[in-house]
């Protein structure tokens, strides 16, 4: 939906917006279940094959306790993310923003959705799920706990945030555990949309009023440095972060690349994107380098990644308040569709009873 | 859901070339119910009782955007002004707001939200099922896409006001709570004006007041269901929206809505 009125913006010659229009999410649907034929005897040949495991089979605790936590902090990381964003339902400043906006909170409701039941298809309910959010035993995505605080800053999460999620997402589309990727693959393509409606919401204010551009810029200069730290501590090189899950995850076919090699790919798909722009990125130190075929970028400030992580963000505190009240001032709700449900089966049942007496 | 070029198809046909003052005020009526009512709604995201229905409110809140830029987009084209949806939603004073009360009153709980929802959905229907039949081809179009949208809000809001009232001793209270916190926010909705009393004659519009009988109807079995009870009739009722005459919430959500787009007079967004 709302994809397909792109303005003069969307030039083909200047490449994919995202890693999501590259064909990758296709090939990942495309990808052949060939495990009947192969007859794979257990959980290490079906990754040595590159096949998927599913629900039913037989898998080691850990494997299942990773995807548990990070199919988790994805559906989280969703929710959560509804708030910043949310944030400007009421003020959108035109009738076509907001209803983008709207269908967008919309979409990651929906994202939200899909990734609790994958995650419950590993023997966990979503009531669990939430309960280890809201008592702070799983995390969701730092990067919402900046606060949205122009309307920049929604063209400014759509381009980068949606844009970083979709680089981390894509090889999750050829994730091991089937009912994961198969969810990447529902969410990528809606997530390209945000994206693509994050650039232009920034391209219109980009040609809009000297106000409008100062706002784009300013927006930029504050959310450039916590999307590129959305690809987590750095993991190879001599300043890998000790301790990390990189090289299990690799090895069971979650993740299929680095950290490092995810943020650097992000930089070099964003930095031409913000030349057209006209868009200045808050980094002296990005450069392209002809040696390596890339940009260098300057160091993220990992004191505040970490600061951020642990609780200290402008809005850590505020976005939990609002999601446990939330949760609360919904219990009655759930309580009666549930006590609904259940006179309603009750009744089925007699109904039944009686029609077999009879 | 509306899309872009779906709006621009609905508005491409039929139509008068320019169209007389009551006619035009009586679709900004239905417009700005729309509108407003999509707003309320849209705040509901991130306060739901559960992800199924954040997304719901999120649906009808897009259905509602929809049907108002419809609207706005046709009034702007016949009344001689060439403003575009965004001059009627942004640049328009309280006083020309045209909503019914029910529709700015400010969010309350999910109990209240569906009460609203339940009579605002009820009366739509019957105004959709009529127009499709009105003698404006361009807001026939409109009508005939929207009524398809208010059957669902309808059925969503009755489920859930049966679900609540034969839900827990809890749930039951506060849907009756709900039904006499509605309750005088009602008639409005069924109330004629000079407007629409000019559209019915034009063969464009229809009778507020020919819609109450279905829609009271509908809500009394909806209640039944719900083993709830009919409120007792509130000593004071809303009046005054369709003319320009709002309650204090309206102020404040618009203040809201129009100070971005305000505060960069002549900016495109
Ligand atoms: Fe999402
Ligand atoms: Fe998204």
């Amino acid at each position: 939906m709302y994809g397909n009125d792109f303005g003069d913006f969307d030039d083909p010659g200047a490449g994919p917006l995202n890693a999501a229009d590259t064909g990758e999410v296709e090939a990942a649907a495309a990808h052949a279940d060939r495990r009947a034929e192969l007859d794979l005897s257990d959980f290490d040949a079906i990754i040595a094959a590159d096949q998927r495991i599913e629900p039913r089979d037989a898998m080691p605790e850990e494997y299942r306790q990773t995807l548990i936590r990070q199919i988790a902090q994805h559906a989280h990381s969703e929710i959560i993310g509804m708030q910043p964003e949310g944030n400007w339902l009421t003020r959108a400043p035109s009738l076509r923003r907001k209803a983008i906006l709207i269908a967008k909170v919309q979409d990651e409701a929906g994202h939200g959705l899909y990734l609790y039941s994958a995650a419950e298809t590993l023997g966990i309910t979503r009531e669990e799920l939430l309960d280890r959010l809201h008592n702070g035993k799983q995390k969701y995505s730092s990067i919402f706990n900046y606060p949205t605080l122009t309307w920049a800053d929604i063209g400014a999460i759509g381009w980068l945030v949606d844009g970083a999620a979709i680089m981390n997402q894509v090889p999750l589309c050829r994730c091991s555990y089937g009912p994961y990727a198969r969810a990447m693959i529902r969410t990528c393509k809606e997530e390209s949309f945000h994206q693509r409606q994050g650039f232009e919401a920034l391209w219109d204010l980009m040609r809009g009023t000297e106000a409008q551009q100062a706002m784009a810029q300013d927006a930029i200069n504050r959310w450039w440095w916590p999307a590129l730290a959305m690809f987590g501590p750095r993991d190879t090189g001599e300043h890998a972060v000790k301790g990390g899950h990189t090289a299990q995850s690799m090895a069971w076919g979650i993740k299929r690349f680095s950290n490092d090699e995810l943020r650097q790919r992000f930089v070099d798909m964003t930095v031409p994107q913000a030349e057209r722009l006209g868009l200045k990125l808050p980094d002296p130190e990005l450069k392209w380098n002809e040696e390596r075929g890339h940009y260098d970028f300057g160091e993220i400030d990992w004191d505040e990644f970490w600061r951020v992580l642990k609780g200290d963000g402008a809005c850590n505190a505020q976005r939990m308040e609002r999601r446990v009240t939330s949760h609360k001032q919904g219990a009655w709700v759930r309580d009666a569709a549930a006590a609904y449900a259940a006179k309603s089966e009750g009744r089925k049942a007699a109904a039944s009873n009686e029609g077999s007496a009879a | 859901m509306s899309s872009d070029t779906e709006t621009t198809a609905a508005t491409a046909t039929g139509g008068p070339a320019t169209a007389g003052a009551a006619h035009t005020a009586y679709l900004l009526g239905l417009a700005d119910d729309a509108l407003i009512y999509s707003h309320r709604l849209s705040e509901w995201l991130t306060w739901a009782p559960m992800l199924e229905e954040d997304m719901a409110m999120a649906n009808i809140s897009l259905d509602l955007i929809g049907q108002a830029r419809s609207i706005y987009t046709y009034v702007g084209s016949i009344d001689g002004t060439n403003r575009t949806e965004d001059d009627l939603a942004y640049w328009r004073d309280e006083r020309e707001f045209r909503n019914v009360h029910l529709v700015e009153q400010r969010r309350g709980d999910f109990a209240q939200e569906m009460a609203r929802m339940l009579w605002f959905a009820a009366y739509q229907k019957g105004l959709y099922a009529a127009l499709s039949g009105s003698a404006d081809a361009q807001l026939r179009a409109i009508a005939v896409k929207a009524l398809k949208e208010v059957r669902y809000h309808y059925d969503h809001a009755a489920q859930w006001a049966v679900r609540l009232g034969d839900g827990t001793g809890e749930s039951h209270d506060k849907m009756q709570a709900a039904l006499t916190w509605v309750a005088p926010y009602v008639a409005e909705l069924f109330s004629d004006d000079a407007n629409s009393v000019a559209a019915a004659d034009a063969g464009v519009g229809v009778l507020p007041s020919t819609l109450q009988a279905a829609a009271a109807s509908a809500v009394a079995d909806v209640l039944r269901e719900a083993t709830l009870e009919a409120p007792a009739d509130s000593r004071w009722h809303a009046r005054g929206g369709r003319e320009g005459v709002h309650s204090e919430p309206m102020g404040y959500l618009l203040a809201e809505m129009q100070h971005l787009p305000r505060s960069h007079p002549g900016a495109a967004w």
